[in-house]
């Protein structure tokens, strides 16, 4: 499974399942959303009782042709309705303590037990989400992979060569100065590494696939493809797209940032399927909770249960678990309750896709979701 | 009596200039040896009213300059570089913070400057009057939602956040308290902000720059219902609310963990707190018990913690890491002083973003969490980058005063090698640096062969010798600790 590669898309502030797979004609939702309800003649339907929010349609079409599974409920029990605490769950896979390992900076360490491929996992975007850091495990964090590079403004090449190896030999001898001191010596040597490395990816990469959009989430998934088609070993892409935390404009926030969504997972998919790279490459979107079932007037609050998709060639499409209850008497402290607990669908990840064991990542075994072919 | 030893240690006056300075000058070192610790300090808790060109003045005579206050977190960074009252300036990066609240939402940059201006206002007063004005301060009611708080129906989003990461921390109160909250802040809301928006949205006027939203109280919207919050009972309002959370411990030792964490040594990231113990309690106790003798004033606990030997201690040098923030004004102050806005800045607030501080841009309501999170490779390539490409140019004034006084240090118009690294860290903090590092420094310099200043071309020579030194010394591991 060395060749088998993850993207993970995080929706972050807490994306609204409600409104995003729509139970159009379930009454409880026509109640409970007076004010922030996606009318029926606007949903994209994809079965009698469930449908898309308007601006899904590229996700619409892969899920037409069987690339996309829907999780429905997705959650984990007592929920926490704090963004920090709950995200913090969601990348810690540790509902109930604190975790200080990142479920994917696991599974790096696993797969890289030397800890010898720096750019195993690139995060597109400022600092580094929780995810993927673990003790050791090197991650390449990248703002803009065109001016990637180190010391780029020294123009003689020959004064920048030397500066990168006074640079290299400052840190390659600083040992056993303290904890702190050694992150910080390890992640400069890393970076110095990394960004060997991934200068060359650009140059190398052509495509025919127009990314549709301008914005931050487009870009990250343009980088991704040109990372993942250069095949200088990395395995996991991670990027971040939000704020969804619509307790106000609800309607309009969610479409305009799932409306970039769509279109950067459509272009990627794209883009990944005209260089024949697309068997061996999932996206995985989620988000660290959904929100209240009762709107609050203008948009909805915090809430639980959530919904996430998986997305590739390699997936079986189709809707799993079900969508929670929104009778009154069945929600939690008037949100929707989970049936499918994160940890299952992080187990089938890891295990049937990355090829690394789900156990001391998720604490306990938990059942697969089968959403993989 | 002579004057007490530690006033005039060049080390801890160093050590005070990076936590509550941007990191020494050389200027600034030397004003600080000439008064002494606790007269710079008290210089530092007493800052002086006004200290840069008035914004009427700004835009009067330098009328691209109000672009700039729309590029918010530039024109910021322009005031952190200007600033005569850097403690000041640093403890408005530190409300930021911790009431981080984003522009993005905003559509504008203008409330969310005037937000930092009441940072610089009341951000070392009492905290009760902080935390009022923050609950006033329209860019909070319209990014938390508060606008939507009302009598008849809860929008519990202020009440929750003011509470979890505003005052006390998760572990000291209940989802009703949250609820209570949010009642009592209900009718605390933006003057007329349908209009507020329209008339930004065609807004033609600049350079005067867009529609400041005022707060208003409208107690038509009120919930004047008993409310329990934090076990007392009453009619209360907004006001009350925020007198009872000031009342509470846990408010002081999370304010005081808070400073902690940002002055003194890194502390573990803010969600860890309700389950770890501090660092150093005895340190919080001390700084809580300045909180409840001194009325919650902000300023004498700063004054606690900095006359503290847990603050001067030489544990506590180098044990934070530096804030992009703290990065990139830190090494423009030493490249030399910027004597008017302008937008060359936007270069710095980018620096910020992709090191992972976009200021007034937060990744979420709960700020940044500092420490080893400022760290990863990609923000590693950026703080390299970015500090040895400020420091390049031996024109910059500040390069130039910096070549200039080693120069005046030197005996003869030559140095040799390590005098010349010796000279580069001592001017640069000091620096102290690790043995392995100073070695690896005097190595790269000796490709240098002759550092000696007595015609033109030996001088521009040594100019370009101290310049890549320093561009190495600020890429080296030691520097990205404060």
């Amino acid at each position: 499974m060395k060749d088998k590669k993850l993207v993970v898309i995080q929706l972050s502030g807490g994306n609204d399942y409600l409104n995003c797979v729509i139970p159009y004609n379930n009454s409880n939702y026509i109640d409970n959303r007076p004010n922030v309800r996606i009318n029926e003649n606007e949903v994209i339907p994809i079965d009698s009782n469930i449908g898309l929010n308007p601006v899904m349609q590229p996700m619409k079409d892969l899920y037409d042709q069987n690339k996309v599974a829907i999780l429905h409920g997705v959650g984990y029990p007592v929920p926490n309705r704090s963004h920090f605490r709950s995200m913090d769950i969601w990348h810690t896979a540790e509902p109930t303590k604190v975790g200080t390992e990142g479920w994917l900076g696991n599974a790096i360490n696993q797969m890289y037990p030397k800890h010898d491929n720096v750019v195993a996992a690139v995060n597109f975007g400022a600092g580094l989400p929780r995810a993927l850091v673990a003790h050791g495990a090197p991650v390449a964090a990248v703002t803009d992979l065109d001016s990637y590079g180190f010391l780029n403004h020294i123009n003689e090449e020959n004064n920048r060569l030397d500066a990168l190896s006074a640079f290299k030999d400052m840190y390659a001898q600083a040992i056993g100065t303290g904890p702190v001191m050694d992150y910080l010596r390890q992640t400069g040597l890393d970076a110095l590494k990394g960004a060997d490395i991934l200068s060359t990816v650009t140059s190398e990469y052509s495509s025919d696939i127009e990314y549709s959009m301008d914005n931050s989430f487009s870009k990250a998934m343009k980088g991704a493809a040109q990372v993942l088609q250069a095949d200088i070993g990395t395995r996991i892409c991670y990027t971040q797209h939000g704020s969804f935390d619509a307790h106000t404009n609800g309607i309009a926030l969610q479409e305009g940032l799932l409306k970039h969504v769509m279109g950067g997972i459509r272009d990627f998919y794209d883009d990944m399927k005209a260089a024949n790279k697309s068997d061996d490459v999932i996206m995985f979107v989620f988000s660290e909770f959904g929100r209240r079932v009762k709107d609050n007037g203008n948009g909805t609050d915090h809430g639980s249960g959530g919904v996430a998709f998986v997305i590739g060639d390699s997936v079986k499409g189709g809707q799993y678990s079900e969508y929670p209850s929104l009778k009154y008497e069945d929600l939690l402290e008037g949100d929707l309750r989970f049936n499918l607990d994160f940890r299952s669908v992080y187990s089938e990840i890891l295990e049937d896709w990355l090829g690394v064991d789900a156990i001391p990542v998720v604490k306990g075994a938990y059942e697969k979701v089968g959403f993989l072919t | 009596m002579t004057t007490v030893d530690y006033s005039k240690d060049v080390s801890l006056l160093a050590h005070l200039l990076r936590r509550a300075s941007f990191g020494p000058t050389p200027d600034e070192m030397d004003y600080a040896v000439e008064v002494g610790y606790d007269n710079i300090l008290k210089e530092f808790l007493n800052p002086k009213e006004a200290d840069l060109v008035p914004h009427d003045m700004i835009r009067r005579y330098h009328v691209a300059q109000s672009d700039l206050r729309n590029q918010g977190a530039a024109y910021w960074i322009y005031r952190m570089l200007m600033t005569k009252s850097p403690l000041r300036e640093k403890m408005t990066l530190f409300w930021h913070r911790i009431f981080a609240t984003g522009w993005a939402k905003l559509i504008q940059h203008r409330p969310i400057l005037n937000q930092i201006d009441m940072f610089r206002t009341h951000g070392m007063g009492k905290f009760d009057d902080l935390l009022i004005e923050l609950s006033k301060d329209p860019s909070m009611i319209m990014w938390l939602d508060n606008q939507d708080n009302h009598g008849h129906n809860i929008n519990e989003n202020y009440g929750r956040e003011i509470l979890e990461l505003f005052s006390m921390g998760v572990g000291n109160y209940t989802e009703d308290d949250i609820k209570e909250t949010a009642r009592a802040f209900t009718g605390w809301r933006v003057v007329n902000p349908e209009y507020m928006s329209i008339k930004m949205r065609n807004n033609t006027a600049r350079p005067y720059g867009y529609m400041s939203w005022q707060f208003e109280y409208d107690d038509e919207d009120h919930d004047k219902g008993l409310k329990t919050i934090l076990g007392q009972t009453g009619n209360w309002n907004g006001e009350d609310a925020v007198r009872i959370i000031c009342e509470q411990e846990g408010t002081a030792k999370y304010l005081a963990r808070h400073l902690y964490h940002y002055f003194v040594e890194d502390e573990l990231p803010v969600p860890q707190w309700p389950h770890e113990p501090p660092r150093n309690p005895e340190a919080i106790d001390l700084m809580v018990q300045s909180y409840f003798d001194n009325d919650h004033s902000i300023k004498a606990v700063l004054g606690t913690m900095f006359t503290a030997d847990f603050f001067k201690d030489i544990p506590a040098r180098y044990a934070r890491i530096k804030s992009p923030a703290e990065m990139v004004v830190g090494a423009l102050r030493l490249a030399g002083p910027i004597e008017l806005p302008s937008m060359d800045l936007l270069a710095a607030e980018d620096a910020c973003t992709n090191m992972g501080q976009a200021l007034l841009n937060p990744p979420s309501v709960e700020g940044w969490q500092g420490g080893t999170e400022w760290v990863s490779t990609g923000a590693y390539v950026q703080r390299v980058n970015f500090v040895s490409k400020v420091l390049s140019d031996p024109d910059k004034i500040g390069l130039r005063n910096i070549i200039d006084k080693i120069k005046e240090k030197a005996s003869s118009s030559n140095l040799t090698h390590t005098q010349l690294v010796d000279f580069c860290l001592d001017i640069l903090g000091p620096l102290d640096v690790m043995d392995s590092t100073k070695s690896s420094l005097n190595k790269y310099i000796s490709r240098y062969p002759d550092l000696s200043w007595s015609d033109k071309s030996g001088s521009d020579s040594f100019d370009e010798a101290v310049v890549s030194l320093i561009q190495l010394i600020v890429s080296s591991i030691e520097y990205q600790n404060a």
